[in-house]
């Protein structure tokens, strides 16, 4: 969708002409910047020297000034200074019929970013205010993603404080109790307690862990060594490992293959992605399901469904599930342990893999994951831009 | 621990989503000799109190919705004005809001009797229950 902004330039010149003529060049004028999908069209204000430009710049903020250079009085160079000083983010350019290189020169020194020499034609006048244009547009986005990107941590920090905190005071507040022995001197009638404590525990430890991959997973500073990695391998450990979970839920666990699956991939990459939605698989189940591993590959891909019979979600809650710390809270997950980062991780090992995702789910039928991985993702060069884009 | 001594008889509803919270709610009040009942969702809360008379209440603040412990609040004075109500909130530093139990304002507002931050202090509770208990008899 394209968004119609209105800047405001103030346009300084003694001649009634000059400053006349700027404005008609520039009123109704839009100028388009595809790459920010945006429109940019001028609100202008009009000061006649030095001194009233002065008046309605120490009360008003201008993106643009279109500043003659030898005004009578203060001249443009004054002005140039105090906007410098007062308004460093508004963009100048200087103006002049004595386009020396000397002029251009001290002017630039002075912060000036563009000059625009005495006659010009409406044509260079648009062109060189476009330029002016792009230059403000384009710091503006620069500064936006930087706000973000800060948010973005601000955020996680804020966020990964508090899903610390609460296990955390929990298991404090158990031990607290039992500390005081406030049911009575038998060790048995604290043993839900201890038992509530390890969960809290084990579950801080798993955001740890989790946070650890991740962090190790976007610094890319480690060196990934790709191997010949066999998904029947990982995927016969995955379910050992994740047996007791899957029996205390009595969830019956299978698997089939059909060709090779196998991939060159980082072996520890495959590992986290299948332990990953084996768990949540587990996890988000209802009592007696069951999880199935479909895995079947061809020449050049293999493809991996991790089918559930589940509490499922509805289309909404698919959306949001790839965000950080984003965990479907509502009744039926409410007791329901994680670190709210596993797919977060998925997402960014499935990009390293230039694999890609699918989810499908029915709320109350069970949620459907599909991952498709290149056979060989380094021996195809083809490396898409986003592929880029994600490493970065 | 001086209540430890004063054994007091009684029934009390816990309402908190947090299942470790109602478990040590539930541990310090039944120390004290009352009898708890707990209730982990706001509907499941409001249907006990349309059951039964209790002699106390412990609400949080925030659970399935954000205002979760006002409309229990709310509907316990108008069935049972007598009844002490506790609140318990850890809003504040979960919101960010500037908003927390010790501004006298809101607790006019709420109408409980007592507030209690998350962090349980079992010494604490215990007095503010002995204390409401004792007052509402």
């Amino acid at each position: 969708m394209k968004a119609d902004k209105s800047l405001r330039l103030l346009v300084v010149d003694d001649e009634e002409g000059m400053r006349l003529g700027i404005e008609r060049g520039l009123k109704n004028h839009s100028f388009s910047f595809p790459e920010f999908d945006t429109e940019v069209s001028y609100e202008i204000s009009l000061a006649e020297d030095g001194e009233s430009a002065l008046d309605i710049l120490k009360n008003e903020v201008f993106d643009l000034i279109l500043l003659d250079y030898m005004l009578p009085g203060i001249n443009g160079l004054d002005v140039l200074l105090f906007v410098q000083k007062e308004h460093p983010e508004t963009t100048v350019i200087m103006v002049t019929a004595f386009a020396s290189l000397e002029v251009a020169v001290s002017a630039t020194k002075h912060g000036a970013y563009d000059f625009l020499a005495k006659p010009f034609s409406p044509k260079e006048l648009r062109h060189v205010v476009s330029k002016a244009t792009k230059h403000i547009m384009t710091l503006r986005e620069a500064r936006r993603l930087a706000d973000e990107k800060r948010h973005i941590r601000f955020e996680f920090l804020s966020v990964l404080a508090h899903e610390l905190k609460s296990p955390l005071a929990a298991v404090e507040n158990y031990l607290q109790l039992m500390d005081q022995r406030i049911s009575g001197n038998d060790l048995e009638v604290y043993d839900k307690s201890i038992k509530r404590s390890l969960t809290r525990l084990g579950g801080m430890r798993k955001m740890i862990l989790d946070l650890l991959d991740l962090t190790r997973l976007e610094s890319g500073q480690f060196e990934r060594h790709s191997e010949w990695v066999d998904l029947k391998d990982v995927l016969d450990n995955s379910f050992e490992s994740m047996a007791v979970l899957a029996e205390e839920q009595d969830i019956t666990l299978s698997s089939s293959f059909d060709g090779e699956c196998r991939v060159y991939a980082v072996a520890a990459e495959v590992e986290i992605l299948l332990n990953n939605f084996i768990s949540n698989a587990i996890k988000y189940n209802r009592e007696h399901g069951s999880v199935v591993v479909k895995t079947n590959s061809d020449s050049r891909e293999v493809r991996i469904e991790v089918l559930d019979t589940g509490i499922g979600m509805t289309e909404e809650e698919v959306g949001l599930l790839f965000g950080e710390f984003v965990r479907i809270r509502n009744k039926k997950t409410r007791n329901i342990q994680g670190s709210g980062l596993g797919l977060s991780i998925v997402n960014k090992i499935i990009r390293n893999l230039n694999g890609s995702i699918e989810v499908k789910s029915t709320p109350d039928v069970g949620s459907t994951f599909t991952v498709v991985l290149p056979i060989n993702n380094e021996s195809d060069e083809l490396v898409t831009p986003e592929s880029d884009m994600a490493t970065a | 621990m001086n209540e430890k001594n004063q054994k007091l008889s009684g029934t009390v509803f816990v309402a908190d989503d947090d299942p470790d919270i109602l478990d040590q709610l539930r541990m310090i009040l039944e120390a004290m000799g009352l009898d708890v009942i707990t209730a982990d969702t706001q509907e499941k809360t409001e249907a006990l109190i349309a059951e039964q008379r209790p002699d106390l209440v412990i609400f949080d603040l925030m659970m399935e919705n954000m205002d979760s412990g006002f409309i229990l609040c709310h509907r316990m004075k108008q069935k049972y004005p007598d009844v002490p109500i506790i609140m318990v909130s850890a809003v504040a530093q979960d919101a960010g809001m500037r908003f927390d139990t010790k501004s006298s304002e809101m607790k006019n507002w709420i109408k409980a009797d007592a507030f209690l931050d998350k962090q349980i202090r079992p010494e604490q509770l215990q007095a503010e229950v002995s204390r409401l208990l004792n007052e509402s008899r």
